[in-house]
């Protein structure tokens, strides 16, 4: 998997949680929470659809490195290494 | 047609999910009803056979008038008397357009319930005189949606405007809506100018009726309900180690949020203080021996609904996470059900990470009180007399003083603090 298949799979997550987001507008540098609004209700969804989808399982204390689009795909592509 | 909020006038039956000669029990969902809430699952309240369905799908029907006609047992025929459809609070209805009614059709006749439709004020831009003929049904439609009676080209008898109108106004794209009107544009200084509306997050679920119900429930709240306020800082170092210890090595799907700790323990608290826990309706407070927590669910893209998790004092810490899984899910991308959104007891909001330190709600009528959880926050904290870092939360109760005083919201307070401080227990 490319760099650019996993923020394709995030993104595709992240706009399944939250539909009305447009993946073509996200930036690596929006903030899930403050920038795109997610709850901890949407991260926690968010995490589950990645374990499912990536079989990475982002613990609670991880959750930090998800804090932009930029930071998790970077924390993904090291932990699918 | 129940009412699923104090503000609703009428509602479009959208589905039947039952046909003539089945058989139905307490509970059982029979239709669909469009609300500004999105679609609400419409429960019958007694077990009966289904005889004859008087509404039609697409039909808009004011509260109270009857849907269907149901057999008891040991019984004639009858029409299914409103209240045996839960009625209380929630939001209005809303059926904006979906599906689109057939032109022609007869207007719905005035809500025969005793409720009155409600005076409309004059919405006119400056100069103009009194508002034009309209249905009472257009009217509604009219005013949820913010568009001006003067906008649109009425088609009924004298150029009345009938809901049909409206409808057919709101479908139309905005630069076809500028040239069907035999009227002009509202001018924007007047404020009737709708805005783009915000991508709707859930399908059928109209952003700006949703403000709309907003509006009334909470103005409402603050004409009727003298509101007063506390607030306790609370240590949450104990519940935050717990819950971080029980989520330590689970999968996601396995994992509990804070909130369901915060809606155990006001579950739990307002068990012991009953005077939080209940409605106040023609001037009397009915106390609720369940607790139907409301929770507080922003909806993306503005606006929220605040379903309740019903007997939320019997569920535990797991079942009260998953209740809260499907509530979310459901308030946001499903459907609810009328008991959801009329029975709440008690209501609480959780600002969640990152939010503001403290919040003070409004009180969601004919409930008595709510809980705010600020955003929990580390801070420094004296332990024993000495001074210590702990993760805290801000907790408010914002309560109805027909009902109850300060001395007693403070205990319901405690209550809460001292269940936190013992999550293992919870």
């Amino acid at each position: 998997m490319t760099d650019a298949d996993i923020r394709r799979a995030f993104l595709e997550e992240l706009t399944a949680v939250a539909p009305d987001i447009d993946p073509a507008t996200v930036g690596d540098d929006d903030h899930l929470q403050d920038d795109l609004e997610l709850d901890s209700m949407d991260i926690l969804n968010l995490v589950a659809a990645l374990h499912k989808r990536l079989g990475v399982s982002v613990p609670e204390a991880d959750y930090r490195h998800l804090a932009t689009p930029g930071h998790a795909v970077h924390y993904l592509v090291a932990a699918l290494d | 047609m129940p009412s699923l909020g104090a503000d609703m006038e009428e509602g479009k039956l959208v589905e039947w999910l039952v046909k003539p000669g089945d058989t139905v029990a307490h509970g059982d969902v029979v239709a669909v009803v469009e609300t500004q809430k999105g679609a609400i699952e419409i429960e019958i309240f007694e077990a009966a056979v289904i005889a004859e369905l008087l509404a039609s799908e697409g039909e808009t029907l004011p509260v109270g008038a009857p849907l269907a006609r149901v057999r008891t047992p040991g019984d004639m025929p009858r029409a299914v008397p409103e209240d045996s459809l839960d009625d209380s609070l929630g939001g209005g209805a809303e059926e904006q357009a979906v599906p689109p009614k057939p032109a022609g059709q007869p207007e719905p006749v005035e809500p025969a319930t005793g409720r009155p439709a409600r005076k409309e004020k004059p919405r006119s831009p400056a100069g103009t005189d009194a508002p034009p003929p309209a249905s009472p049904a257009a009217r509604v439609l009219a005013r949820k949606a913010g568009l001006d009676l003067h906008a649109i080209a009425g088609s009924g008898p004298g150029g009345a405007v009938l809901l049909a109108d409206v409808e057919a106004r709101l479908e139309a794209p905005p630069e076809a809506a500028q040239d069907t009107g035999a009227g002009e544009q509202v001018p924007e200084a007047e404020g009737e100018t709708k805005p783009a509306p915000p991508h709707p997050a859930k399908p059928g679920l109209d952003m700006a009726a949703m403000r709309q119900a907003i509006a009334a429930a909470m103005s409402r709240s603050k004409r009727e309900i003298p509101h007063y306020y506390l607030e306790r800082t609370i240590d949450l170092q104990c519940a935050t180690d717990w819950l971080a210890a029980r989520n330590e090595g689970c999968d996601p799907d396995a994992r509990m949020l804070m909130g369901a700790l915060f809606l155990r323990a006001t579950a739990l608290a307002a068990t012991k203080v009953p005077e939080f826990n209940g409605h106040y309706e023609d001037g009397e407070f009915q106390p609720s021996s369940a607790v139907h927590a409301g929770l507080a669910v922003a909806m993306r893209g503005g606006g929220l609904i605040a379903p309740a998790i019903r007997d939320a004092q019997r569920l535990g810490l797991d079942a009260m996470m998953a209740a809260i899984r499907d509530m979310v899910a459901r308030t946001r991308n499903g459907r609810l059900r009328n008991s959801e959104v009329t029975q709440g007891t008690i209501t609480v909001s959780s600002m969640g990470e990152g939010g503001a330190d403290a919040l003070y709600a409004v009180i969601y009528p004919p409930q008595v009180a709510i809980l705010g959880f600020g955003a929990p926050v580390r801070r420094p904290w004296v332990v024993d007399d000495v001074v210590v870092l702990r993760t805290t939360v801000t907790v408010t109760l914002s309560a109805d003083h027909r009902v109850s005083d300060g001395r007693r919201g403070a205990r319901l307070l405690a209550e809460i603090e001292r269940l936190l401080k013992e999550p293992e227990k919870l």
